[in-house]
């Protein structure tokens, strides 16, 4: 269990970010340990309201582990995890998994309907929400089909979809596009950006992908290869709505891949050897 | 909202070929019973012991005419159900929870190991004698044979769920009957059907072997009977309604399986 740990020395643009609106996500001097191995190394955050937070680093770099006890599938070995309250009647967050995740035995429907029906939603608030998701990720013609009569974009849809369709306070990501051609990548992180846009829910979303990352953020987190730890944190000031082709053109994005890549190399590196 | 048409172009392919495989499973039997008719007439065989099909049929005519053959059919079903039922339900139960749970499943594991190679026709003797020559100790063979492929299969259907699945019930905060319904139960589901099915066929053959020493009645008795008066063709007769049984079972079973598991893919 998470031992409180009074107040850690923040760092000063910690300090500043903090002395603005209370955050959604604190996270204060994480530490995590699998057996002798030390996955998470000090690592503190604050993450506002309504902000596009990206994690960034090399693989095996504790960034899922990470996002795994934010969303209360790991424990923590010390150090805090705070989550503000969520309104009455949402849930604190819902998590959008790596690789295949909706279940094949529901179809397209009852995938996305999954966290309202697990939290009890009224039967009409179910009905609304999953058809409006199924219709806004473009699934609403195949919302009987089965998983396996779908492409494998299409499942990472539906998987967008259910943790939307459950109205959460919180979206986690954990890569959810790494496992896709470059095609559907690019097409799905444009309708993602569409989706978040409108309603600007807190995101933390992890990535070995620095092009994602400048994408789809507004503050990116690069960090160290094993043992985790916060090498930086970088604003992404590319205004919004973003088209992801058009970025690509955008000097400052290539500046900004640039300059994160700088950050990463003696990681990857570091990793390697 | 317009109707959804799925491309898929080796969907026709795909029919053509399962037409065409439940035709030759329906004509491979036939073809078999022709050269038999055929080998009987000619005297290649020795029709004392390989009577005719048509002189089967006829004494299956009769047997069904007398009654014998209807009732000694319901009583082994009814024998076969109830004991299907009886180790069926306590299996599915007990193969998921042990599959679900590390403590249950490391007490229970051992002994089912332990049991399970044990004959189930040699323990006949030892069931005879704790539920004596009744209906009981029937329909407590069937549920022996019964309830290992049952729960065996539904520990590893619940073991082999991929583990992404269960923490995505975590995270949208399943609680432990929901994880049950929602993913443990489905998730296994097409182990725990190879299971019935299995369980099925076992519990068919001991329902025959229990009815040949410990029963006045039910197939297995008939073709018993018929080997103490040398009546073949009613051995036969016998022999033929376990065959239909089995195939009929095996029928419903795969119909049950498509209707319960509709996302499994055709392999």
């Amino acid at each position: 269990m998470a031992d409180p740990v009074e107040d850690g020395v923040l760092t000063e643009a910690e300090a500043g970010r903090a002395a603005r609106a209370a955050p959604k996500i604190r996270i204060r001097n994480l530490f995590k340990y699998f057996g002798p191995l030390r996955a998470i190394d000090d690592v503190s955050i604050e993450i506002a309201e309504g902000t596009f937070f990206v994690i960034v680093g090399p693989s095996g770099c504790g960034k899922t582990t990470l996002l795994r006890i934010l969303g209360g599938l790991e424990q923590v070995t010390r150090g805090a995890v705070e989550l503000s309250d969520p309104a009455q009647g949402r849930p604190h967050y819902s998590m959008v998994f790596q690789g295949d995740s909706i279940f094949p035995w529901m179809t397209v429907w009852d995938n996305a309907a999954y966290g309202l029906k697990m939290r009890r939603a009224p039967k009409a608030e179910i009905e609304s929400a999953v058809s409006h998701w199924l219709d806004r990720t473009g699934l609403a013609r195949y919302a009987h089909l089965y998983p396996h009569q779908l492409s494998g974009g299409m499942r990472q849809r539906v998987s967008i979809a259910r943790a939307f369709a459950n109205n959460p306070e919180i979206l986690l990501m954990d890569e959810p596009f790494s496992a896709l051609d470059e095609q559907n990548k690019t097409i799905l992180q444009q309708e993602l950006l569409r989706i978040w846009e409108a309603d600007k829910k807190t995101v933390v979303f992890i990535t070995h992908s620095v092009d994602e990352a400048v994408t789809l953020g507004d503050k990116i987190m690069v960090m160290t290869a094993s043992p985790g730890r916060t090498k930086t944190i970088i604003d992404v000031p590319l205004e919004r709505p973003r088209r992801v082709l058009e970025l690509r053109q955008d000097p400052r994005y290539g500046e900004i891949v640039y300059g994160i890549w700088e950050h990463l190399k003696d990681e990857v590196e570091r990793a390697r050897s | 909202m317009s109707a959804v048409t799925v491309e898929d172009i080796g969907e026709r392919k795909r029919i053509a070929a399962k037409r065409r495989d439940s035709i030759l499973s329906v004509v491979s039997p036939l073809l078999l019973l022709a050269a038999w008719e055929a080998a009987a007439r000619l005297q290649l065989i020795d029709v004392r012991f390989f009577p005719a099909p048509s002189t089967i049929v006829s004494a299956l005519i009769d047997s069904a005419q007398s009654g014998e053959l209807l009732d000694n059919t319901a009583i082994s079903l009814e024998r076969l159900v109830l004991g299907f039922f009886l180790g069926g339900v306590p299996a599915l139960i007990l193969g998921i929870i042990m599959g679900i749970s590390r403590p249950i499943r490391a007490v229970a594991d051992p002994l089912i190991a332990a049991t399970y190679p044990i004959p189930k026709s040699a323990i006949l003797p030892l069931i005879l004698l704790i539920f004596g020559l009744g209906e009981m100790s029937k329909i407590m063979m069937v549920a022996i044979g019964v309830f290992y492929p049952i729960a065996i299969n539904a520990t590893a259907g619940v073991l082999q769920i991929n583990k992404i699945y269960l923490d995505v019930g975590t995270s949208f905060r399943a609680g432990r009957w929901e994880t049950f319904r929602t993913i443990a139960l489905p998730g296994a589901l097409p182990f725990i059907m190879t299971g019935v099915k299995l369980g099925a066929g076992l519990g068919l053959i001991l329902i025959a072997i229990a009815e040949m020493v410990g029963a006045k009645s039910g197939l297995g008795y008939m073709i018993w009977s018929a080997w103490e008066t040398f009546s073949v063709e009613k051995m036969y007769v016998g022999l033929f309604m376990i065959a239909i049984i089995g195939f009929i079972m095996t029928l419903g079973l795969n119909e049950l399986e498509k209707w319960l598991i509709p996302w499994k893919t055709e392999s």
